[in-house]
């Protein structure tokens, strides 16, 4: 279906994006090289530590502190989101459930997520599951109003369709409602993915002996200017890879919806 | 649901296949004058009989056909198939939708699309994969099969729609207003392929249209509604022999004389009461 002038159109457009970014670094570089400051790192200098911190084979801060921070991080954002969606669905098909639970969500949501740390930290302790409950609990609202919301706005056509050719009530939910609602849900994912780094990253730079959050106040602290800048950097990766990967995964999912 | 005991007897002591007696209805709703779509419909249709139910526009068509459907219960009367009285969507029916455009799944390509009801039929892989591919013939669109609807014209999409309602293959075709946006051409022929697909299956159909030509030239049997609430005002036997054809069964007097009292029925019912119902009913 890709004809050849879409094929050019999407080259050129890569070749801006890598552009826009080589032109940012050249500005980094030449700003950074000027000033000559310890809190201004050249680019070659942070991306030199950030091969020798965090990517380089058998480095031990993979296992130490990146591979701790994405493990938190999917446990919390994949729990929240299979919750949310099961929740949004039932909430989503009745009404009168929807009118006694959706006050308390509205409520809950309101509740700006990282207020919740220090409860979470006296009832779950610094630990994993401190994190992974404080990234979920961030993650589940705007999934599940999304999840409530697609589910609502199904066209009532899709479901007398499947009552009159008698579709099973799990496959009501599997092949017409799930797939009819995913559009919002995946709008509801893509915000909650944002939200989920930046959890990830605040309960690491509150209690933690790792991850990426830990290791960039432990830069500051031991005034490793150059590592710190090195951590910003890998979350930016980090937060632009895992929107990358789900984007991947909703246009896989949503192709029937492409013009 | 059981297949037996076929004894009820019509009005015309015809054995009745599918009856509905009596039926009334009337929407609640949120402006102060309720809407009364049904005034009392009774009708009976055979087995393996081709009916057509043609009124004037917003007269409640969609309504009937959705209770006859089992896909809601009328305020009052009774709907029966093989004498069980429907309160669901009974095994064995299914109905064609009117709106094409959000009857079909846009997520699922066109196979699938009409392979999915079978799947939950409880068939067998062969015997599916066989009426997915008769049924996408039947209504020639084998070679569109791994598209999505949204790549398919109108025209098409509603051919889709038909394909999975024949590839379900159930006891009563119920069809609303299947051609009503469709162009001519297109029409004709989707009214050739559901005559010869009735004529080799014999499968009972309900066709519900507001257009008077195509309800005489399919139809063994014309029941004409009343403007909304819609009752019963005549129910003509079309004694047009078959096989029909588009250009010569339209040119025999009797084909002329059988539309010409259906249309003079339809304007006596007057076209005022262009009501707002068929918007209410696909809700």
């Amino acid at each position: 279906m890709t004809s050849p002038t879409t094929i050019t159109a999407r080259l050129r457009d890569a070749g801006i994006r890598v552009a826009a970014i080589a032109a940012a670094i050249a500005v980094w570089y030449v700003l950074t090289a000027r000033a000559d400051s310890l809190f201004f790192p050249t680019p070659d200098k942070v991306f030199t530590a950030v091969w020798d911190d965090w990517i380089r084979p058998y480095s031990t801060t993979w296992s130490e502190n990146l591979r701790p921070s994405l493990t938190r991080l999917l446990a919390g954002y994949l729990i929240a989101a299979a919750l949310a969606i099961a929740a949004g669905i039932m909430i989503g098909r009745s009404r009168r459930l929807g009118d006694y639970v959706e006050p308390v969500i509205d409520f809950v949501r309101a509740i700006p997520p990282p207020a919740l740390l220090p409860l979470f930290l006296v009832l779950l302790g610094i630990g994993d599951s401190m994190k992974i409950a404080l990234i979920a609990t961030g993650v589940f609202p705007p999934i599940l109003l999304n999840s409530i919301d697609g589910v609502r706005s199904i066209d009532p056509l899709y479901l007398d369709t499947a009552n009159v050719f008698r579709i099973s009530r799990l496959h009501r939910v599997t092949h017409v409602i799930l797939p009819s609602a995913a559009p919002k849900i995946f709008a509801g994912l893509r915000i909650s993915l944002s939200i989920a780094v930046i959890l990830m990253v605040i309960s690491e730079l509150i209690a933690a002996t790792n991850g990426v959050g830990f290791r960039i106040l432990q830069s500051q602290r031991q005034f490793l200017m150059v590592d710190l800048w090195a951590g910003l950097v890998v979350l930016g990766v980090i937060g632009a890879g895992l929107n990358a990967g789900l984007s991947v995964i909703e246009r896989r999912v949503l192709r029937w919806e492409r013009r | 649901m059981s297949t037996s005991g076929r004894s009820v007897e019509a009005d015309g002591g015809a054995p009745s296949f599918l009856a509905a007696n009596d039926l009334h209805h009337v929407f609640a709703s949120a402006t102060p004058q309720e809407h009364h779509a049904l005034g009392g419909i009774s009708l009976a249709v055979g087995e393996g009989e081709f009916v057509s139910v043609v009124g004037p526009s917003g007269c409640g068509k969609t309504t009937l056909l959705r209770c006859l459907a089992g896909l809601m219960t009328p305020s009052s009367g009774t709907v029966t198939l093989y004498d069980q009285r429907v309160t669901a969507v009974p095994k064995d029916l299914t109905l064609v939708f009117q709106d094409y455009g959000r009857s079909l799944y846009p997520w699922l390509k066109v196979r699938t699309n009409v392979d999915f009801p079978l799947r939950d039929a409880g068939l067998d892989k062969a015997e599916r994969a066989e009426r997915v591919a008769q049924a996408l013939a039947d209504v020639g669109l084998e070679a569109h099969a791994e598209k999505y609807p949204r790549q398919l014209s109108g025209g098409m999409q509603q051919r889709v729609a038909i394909a999975r309602a024949l590839a379900y293959r159930p006891a009563l075709l119920l069809m609303d207003e299947p051609y009503a946006s469709v162009d001519a051409q297109t029409r004709a022929a989707l009214e050739d392929m559901l005559l010869s697909v009735w004529a080799t299956r014999r499968k009972t159909v309900l066709f519900v249209t507001h257009d008077i030509d195509e309800s005489v030239y399919l139809a063994d049997r014309v029941i004409v509604l009343s403007k909304a609430p819609a009752r019963v005002i005549a129910d003509l036997a079309v004694d047009i022999p078959r096989p029909r054809d588009q250009i010569d069964t339209k040119s025999l007097p009797r084909f002329v004389e059988l539309r010409a009292e259906v249309a003079r029925l339809i304007r006596a019912e007057g076209h005022q009461g262009i009501a707002t119902d068929e918007v209410r009913e696909v809700r």
